[in-house]
């Protein structure tokens, strides 16, 4: 599997990308919700290396914006003074993990901004917020995965394992399931929720609705691998000599799950990440000013946005490598669990 | 050689649609009555967008936006309010008298006037209008404006031109509630109000045959989703300075386009010939191409409609909502709401969300309501500072950088929004922003507008409410709703059978007083004083009101828009389409 070069390249890059996103308030070098509001809708910053005068600079650095006057949202670069951009900065506050920090990766001084990826129209920079917003995005996808496979997991063991009424309801349902339309179940589910809830119960509740609305494929799927395996020759061996169904279950029927676990993951992830995104899109996530690629991306629903500043559309961006990089991975293991069951 | 021809032919094309559609001059024996504008040319439609299709075609009965729109187009009132001037003229009514108590007005009436279908207008039209509008069993939402002093207006026919109307005292803008009441052909509507099917009558689905008005227009035809056409009263009453009657253009065409952005597409790309009111985005991004595709552009300066930031104060004890009872406290203290007030930054709502096509306000009458507002109120500048210090003073403290009550409870509450206005959650976002800065916790709560007006007005059920209001009259008068504490909207305290401040109680006799006082300095110094009380206690937090901005093609003439209702339709009848020299037609392409 190591020797499959797109594989390790896939996986370095969402290696990285989870990394960048879990250390979000690091990476980004301000606040995501911070706003600088004259400074609304500016192009993202050019990282220079020679200055006005023709000078070589070994380190890269910035100039500041400054407003057009007697102009709306138009930006010149003021070559008065160049703003280097540091390593391991002094800025805004913000924990990891419940440890209160100030340092960040890289910045400018204060005088100046380093906006990445421009600013939105309140002047929020949109790299730290999609650095940030990656982690809320990310990581719903990453627990509404593990929620839709640990139901999964257990409706297709029980359905599979002791088969019957239990197999006949739980497969029924399951295929309630599948035909549900998700995406108007999911307006419809989250529209009957309170409206007045904090973030961190919105997150939860988030995660819960996406990933209890997934499991029926993943039970599926794992119904089948254990009906296969319950019938195999060592399965009625062991039973013969009086082993228990748990040492049954754990022992020699759960190893088959594990390549369709680890497919259905990496194909839920991105899946999950999208819902999230459309979710968000729709306004119905979480609320300003807390960013997620959805919220980032519902900004171009105006027309004027979409069609003015380029920018805005940049969340796109790594939300695409995602899904690409997930897609990859299931692509490879999917080739091998097959060859494998072969 | 060949483009001569082709100019040739457009030219005769455009005379012979023109001779074509030439409506009959007026009679001898009409009166009718002459626009001052530029001379137009006949013919051609004027294509316009509309958000959604009209509900009804009934006037009576219309609330909505767009049907008031399609429906002002083919009625008339007998005075009405000039949306230029913002004063009253003679309509229907040629001349009218008032009595000394200022309380009886006699009108006469245009002579030989007729309704769209060719049938004559009498006074006996005038009082079946007034008895429709002011019967309970029609739920007219004018009907409260004709109730003055708690009796209805009564209407009297002195013969077929002339018809009296008594008021059972007098009132300030008598004039112009005319404005609001559209004369109705009684010989259309008379069989389906006695029948008790009046709401019923004049539906999208009513022949066009069965509708007729006095407007400048009449129904032609009805595409459901998609269009509402509208042609030329033949039978209008008015004529330009030459004696032609008008209306110039053929046909006005409403096409439903859903929200601003459809309606800017499309009018980029030519299938509209106006946008009636343009985004401040979506007007900058139109300006940058005014000049090569052949745009009119107006910014006609900041709106009536006033957005704001409203409090419970609703009498929640029979309601179960013990935790938004518990915050009450907080916005029934005036430093409370002053501190807020203090804190927003007014300033960044213009320029970010308005990008600067806009005006912070601090009281209800916008700076472009010259007549009325009181320039005396003062524009406190923003300052974190001032408001911590009205906030220590009414009892509140701060842990670490958390603001807490005088009970030691965190100040944290949610703003409700309609989630269909932009403009208003960009301005939770900037509020959120700001009062953060104040150590509250400020959650934004977008809603579906249903769901959040009845939250409002119904069950109560919300702490702070971003809404918006204004814009229909610059006369105080529709202020009165907001401001009597048994208004309708007195959407602070809704429902109150007598006033529960002291000030409130003030605002009751000021609004009261003034709207009985006929002299306009008089009336002017009460209005003064409700808005210095109105600013002082800040029932609502002012934030800002947009420019009104529309935006035309370059060949749509005598084109002046206004700032009241409806900014750009108002003189229908006078807009014409010159015509597109053939080279520059080509050029759009």
């Amino acid at each position: 599997m190591l020797k499959n070069r797109k594989f390790v390249a896939a996986c370095f890059l969402l290696m990285m990308l989870h990394l960048v996103f879990m250390l979000g308030s690091f990476v980004a070098p301000y606040g995501p919700s911070a706003q600088n509001r004259d400074f609304s809708f500016v192009p993202p910053s050019t990282i220079h290396f020679m200055d006005a005068t023709g000078h070589f600079h070994l380190r890269p650095f910035v100039y500041q914006w400054s407003p057009r006057p007697d102009s709306l949202r138009e930006y010149d670069e003021s070559h008065t003074q160049l703003y280097p951009i540091h390593l391991f900065v002094e800025g805004d506050a913000y924990s990891i993990g419940g440890i209160s920090l100030r340092t960040h990766l890289f910045g400018v001084a204060p005088e100046a901004q380093l906006f990445l990826a421009g600013t939105d129209g309140f002047g929020r920079d949109q790299f730290s917020r999609i650095v940030t917003g990656g982690r809320l995005s990310i990581a719903t996808g990453l627990l509404a995965t593990m929620v839709s496979l640990a139901l999964g997991l257990l409706i297709g063991i029980v359905s599979g394992f002791y088969g019957g009424w239990i197999d006949e309801s739980a497969m029924r349902f399951a295929e309630l399931f599948l035909v549900l339309p998700w995406l108007y179940v999911l307006l419809a589910v989250r529209s009957f929720l309170p409206l007045h809830i904090t973030p961190t119960q919105a997150f939860l509740l988030l995660v819960l609705v996406i990933g209890t609305i997934g499991w029926a494929r993943p039970a599926r799927l794992i119904r089948g691998i254990v009906l296969g395996a319950k019938s195999r020759k060592y399965v009625l061996a062991s039973r013969g000599f009086g082993a228990s169904d748990w040492h049954i279950l754990v022992r020699h029927i759960l190893p088959h799950t594990y390549g369709v676990l680890l497919t259905q993951a990496a194909l839920l992830v991105p899946q999950y990440i999208l819902a999230e995104v459309t979710l968000s899109f729709f306004g119905l996530g979480l609320g300003e000013p807390e960013p997620s690629w959805g919220s980032l991306l519902a900004n171009l629903q105006h027309y004027n946005v979409l069609v003015s500043y380029w920018w805005m559309c940049a969340p796109a961006l790594p939300l695409i490598l995602v899904s690409l990089g997930y897609l990859r991975v299931a692509d490879v293991i999917q080739e091998r669990v097959q060859s494998a069951s072969i | 050689m060949r483009y001569l021809f082709t100019l040739g032919i457009v030219w005769l094309f455009a005379a012979l649609c023109s001779a074509a559609s030439i409506p009959q001059a007026p009679q001898r024996e009409e009166e009718v009555q002459a626009a001052s504008n530029t001379l137009g040319n006949y013919g051609g439609s004027l294509v316009v967008a509309q958000r959604s299709e009209p509900k009804t075609l009934n006037p009576v009965i219309a609330a909505d936006a767009p049907s008031r729109e399609v429906i002002g187009r083919m009625m008339a009132d007998l005075i009405h309010i000039n949306r230029a001037s913002q004063h009253t003229e003679p309509a229907l009514a040629k001349s009218w008298t008032v009595s000394k108590d200022g309380r009886v007005f006699t009108l006469k009436l245009r002579r030989g006037v007729r309704f769209s279908d060719g049938q004559p207008f009498t006074a006996d039209d005038v009082v079946f209008s007034f008895q429709v509008y002011l019967d309970d069993k029609t739920h007219s939402p004018q009907r409260d404006l004709l109730v003055i002093g708690g009796k209805p207006i009564t209407v009297q026919k002195l013969d077929d031109e002339t018809v009296r109307c008594t008021l059972a005292q007098p009132y300030a803008a008598a004039e112009r509630i005319f404005d609001s009441v559209a004369i109705l052909p009684r010989h259309l509507l008379e069989k389906p109000y006695r029948d008790g099917t009046f709401a019923q009558a004049w539906t999208l689905a009513t022949p066009p045959a069965q509708i007729a008005g006095l407007g400048p227009f009449r129904l032609k035809e009805y595409t459901p989703g998609q269009r509402l056409v509208l042609e030329r009263n033949p039978y209008y009453w008015k004529v330009d300075r030459t004696k032609r009657r008008l209306p110039y253009l053929d046909q006005l065409v409403f096409l439903f386009l859903g929200n601003e952005d459809a309606q800017v597409l499309r009018f980029q790309s030519g299938d509209t010939d106006l946008v009636n009111r343009v985004g401040a985005d979506n007007y900058s991004l139109l300006s940058k191409d005014a000049s090569t595709r052949g745009y009119q552009l107006f910014d006609l300066g900041p709106s009536l409609e006033y957005n704001f930031l409203v409090f419970n104060l609703n009498d929640l004890q029979s309601k179960n909502l013990s935790k938004i009872a518990t915050k009450q406290p907080w916005f029934n203290d005036v430093r409370f709401r002053q501190a807020i007030s203090l804190a927003v930054d007014r300033e960044a709502i213009v320029k970010l969300i308005y990008a600067g096509r806009g005006a912070a306000l601090w009281g209800n009458v916008s700076p472009s309501n010259k007549y009325w507002i009181d320039t005396s109120i003062p524009h406190p500048p923003r300052s974190i500072d001032k408001a911590k210090e009205l906030l220590k003073s009414a009892g509140f403290s701060w842990r670490g950088d958390r603001l807490m009550d005088p009970h030691g409870q965190l100040v944290e509450f949610s703003i409700i929004t309609s989630s269909s206005n932009a403009q208003r959650s960009k301005m939770a976002t900037i509020i959120q922003d700001d009062l953060n800065k104040l150590g509250m916790d400020v959650h934004i709560v977008p809603l579906e507008f249903r769901a959040m007006l009845d939250r409002v007005f119904q069950t109560y059920d919300y702490e702070v409410a971003i809404m918006g209001l204004g814009g229909g009259d610059a006369d105080p008068t529709p202020e009165m709703n907001v401001w009597l504490s048994s208004g309708g909207t007195h959407l602070w305290h809704l429902g109150e059978y007598k006033p529960a401040t002291a000030w409130e109680s003030q605002l009751d006799q000021l609004m009261q007083k003034q709207m009985l006082e006929l002299n306009y300095k008089r009336r002017k110094r009460l209005y003064d004083q409700a808005q210095e009380i109105i600013s002082s206690n800040v029932p609502f937090v002012f934030l800002a009101t947009p420019d009104i901005l529309v935006a035309a093609k370059k060949n749509v003439a005598n084109f002046q828009p206004a700032i009241l209702e409806p900014t750009a339709l108002w003189d229908v009848e006078e807009l014409y389409l010159r015509p597109v020299p053939p080279a520059s037609a080509g050029s759009h392409r």
